[in-house]
């Protein structure tokens, strides 16, 4: 294991550090481990709380900010966080509006969240969740634990997160996300595996020629293992999938994701036939995003989302926002 | 089972988690995402800490105690199930000893939350395929008048007959459920540290019963 690092254990507290100190426009309680406003709640706005696993950096640290998350909760690496933590982030950032989760759908982060909701609701604090299921490559069926959550969570945060800067309510913020997270599927293809720096071992094992379709954002392997063969072949079978679950149409927001160790110019050349073949079939790209938002270590390989807009949703993705990994417009 | 036999179950685990750690995150790798060992280690560590200057009044104390000390140190799954377990376990024990009967009863309430929370049921690859088959020999030894030594023991057993059978299933819940029939072959890492629990179970009522029948 080759890692810059000084010590496994320490790894996330390190980086919390690192965060605290790069992002003044950030508080980081190192303590209850969670990452909020440096302002403290917005008065009279619903606070937007998200968390999971650590090692999908910028998810969800980096989208704390003005226009899209009032705190995030990073629990060890691709290990949920514990209730404390989501419930003194819930309760450090409710000004009486009520608080949203953003959570996505691995059993360990409902679970986790849950148990925070519960705890808060005996508080008096309001919560609701949205629990993102976006990812393809899982059927959802009494055979498994359900869609993952894997790129529409950025989408979700970034939408829902604008609705409540203009003044929604609880309930009409939690819709919001749940409308993006219905509209939005996501496919994903790794080229290598990654390695958690506790346990020092990748997590799977891919030959020279092969990638792995349908993976996760955790290491964990995929559904099916393939060629290696051209970018817009891995894409076609990539928009397939997410066709054959939703027929794409109209006006879409995509986002071209690399998993941590996809150089830049690669994902180039997928957002390339991911146009190509959205606009074979019919589909404008309106709105879109390239580059490394959900990533999973230094996996090599991307993730493509698709969400099919409406003219609220493109008003809403186009609401400025101030985070450290996403900003425009103000 | 009293408060000290109560805490000595948990030192137990603790020791055996320490002992297979890298085994459980191995196994966690073929099908989960790496970290079963390190995040159980992190919570018995935390509960043998938690414990060691508290005082309880109850078996269940310090069985509540842990479970609590388990959902704010572990994360992931496990976390809250086997927190939860805990707890449930230790809230049906609030006497200062505890018989077989007693245990048994605490130990059914155990599943119960995993079950409830885990939404699981036996066959689909999850710890629950361990603690059903070493509950129902617990029970069955102790419906027969054994003491706790030897139904802990027999439950012991029945877990790890169980752990051994979760490798043939398909995953239905949990990460190794994404992998459909690719998690055939595999050994469920939940199942096999459910197994360490029942072992750690014996090993404290076992030989405290051998040392209590040579007396």
């Amino acid at each position: 294991m080759k890692k810059l690092i000084n010590s496994p254990d320490e790894v996330l507290t390190d980086a919390l550090v690192g965060v605290a100190a790069a992002h003044p426009s950030l508080t980081v309680n190192p303590s209850d481990r969670y990452i909020a406003r440096a302002g403290g709640p917005t008065p009279g706005k619903v606070g937007l709380v998200s968390g999971g696993g650590s090692g999908h950096e910028p998810l969800h640290g980096g989208f704390v900010g003005y226009g899209m998350l009032d705190a995030a909760c990073p629990g060890e690496v691709f290990t949920s966080p514990v209730p404390d933590q989501i419930l003194a982030a819930t309760r450090a950032v409710d000004s009486g509006a009520g608080v949203l989760h953003i959570v996505k759908n691995y059993t360990g982060d409902v679970l986790n969240f849950q148990m925070a909701a519960d705890l808060a609701a005996d508080d008096g604090v309001r919560v609701e969740g949205v629990v993102v299921n976006d990812d393809v490559a899982v059927e959802n069926s009494t055979w498994t634990a359900g869609r993952r959550g894997t790129g529409a969570t950025v989408f979700v945060e970034k939408i829902a997160g604008a609705a409540a800067e203009f003044g929604a309510d609880l309930g009409t913020t939690a819709a919001l996300g749940q409308e993006v997270n219905d509209r939005s599927r996501s496919f994903g293809v790794a080229l290598t595996p990654c390695t958690v720096p506790a346990s020092g071992k990748p997590g799977f094992q891919l030959g020279e020629d092969e990638v792995e379709l349908g993976v996760g954002i955790h290491g964990e392997p995929g559904r099916a293992r393939g060629r290696l063969t051209s970018a817009r072949e891995i894409v076609g079978v990539a928009l397939d999938a997410i066709h054959a679950d939703m027929p794409l149409s109209g006006d879409v927001l995509v986002m071209v994701n690399g998993l941590g160790g996809t150089p830049l110019i690669e994902l180039y050349v997928v957002y390339a036939a991911v146009a190509e073949w959205l606009a074979g079939h019919g589909v404008w790209i309106t709105r879109n995003l390239v580059g490394n938002y959900v990533t999973s270590l230094e996996m090599a390989g991307c993730t493509i989302t698709v969400c099919r807009l409406t003219p609220q949703l493109t008003q809403l993705w186009d609401a400025p926002v101030v985070t450290p990994a996403l900003r425009w417009g103000r | 089972m009293d408060t000290d036999l109560a805490r000595t179950w948990v030192q137990a685990i603790a020791a055996a988690v320490d002992q297979h750690k890298d085994h459980l995150t191995q196994l966690d790798s073929a099908i989960g995402d790496a970290d079963h060992g390190t995040n159980m280690h992190r919570g018995f560590s935390a509960a043998v800490t938690a414990l060691a200057d508290y005082e309880p009044g109850t078996v269940g104390a310090v069985l509540v105690k842990t479970g609590t000390t388990l959902i704010s140190t572990v994360g992931g799954a496990s976390g809250p199930l086997y927190g939860g377990a805990f707890r449930a376990i230790g809230k049906a024990l609030d006497t200062t000893t505890a018989d077989a009967p007693q245990v048994a009863a605490a130990l059914a309430a155990g599943l119960a939350s995993i079950e409830k929370l885990g939404a699981a049921a036996p066959g689909d690859k999850t710890m629950i395929d361990a603690y059903a088959p070493a509950l129902a020999a617990f029970r069955q030894q102790a419906d027969a008048g054994a003491d706790l030594g030897a139904a802990a023991v027999a439950a012991a057993d029945a877990a790890e007959e169980g752990m051994r059978a979760t490798a043939p299933m398909q995953a239905r819940k949990g990460r190794a459920s994404y992998l459909g029939a690719r998690s055939i072959g595999h050994q469920d890492p939940g199942a096999t540290s459910t197994a360490l629990v029942f072992r750690a179970l014996a090993e404290t009522l076992g030989s405290r019963a051998e040392s209590l029948g040579a007396r």
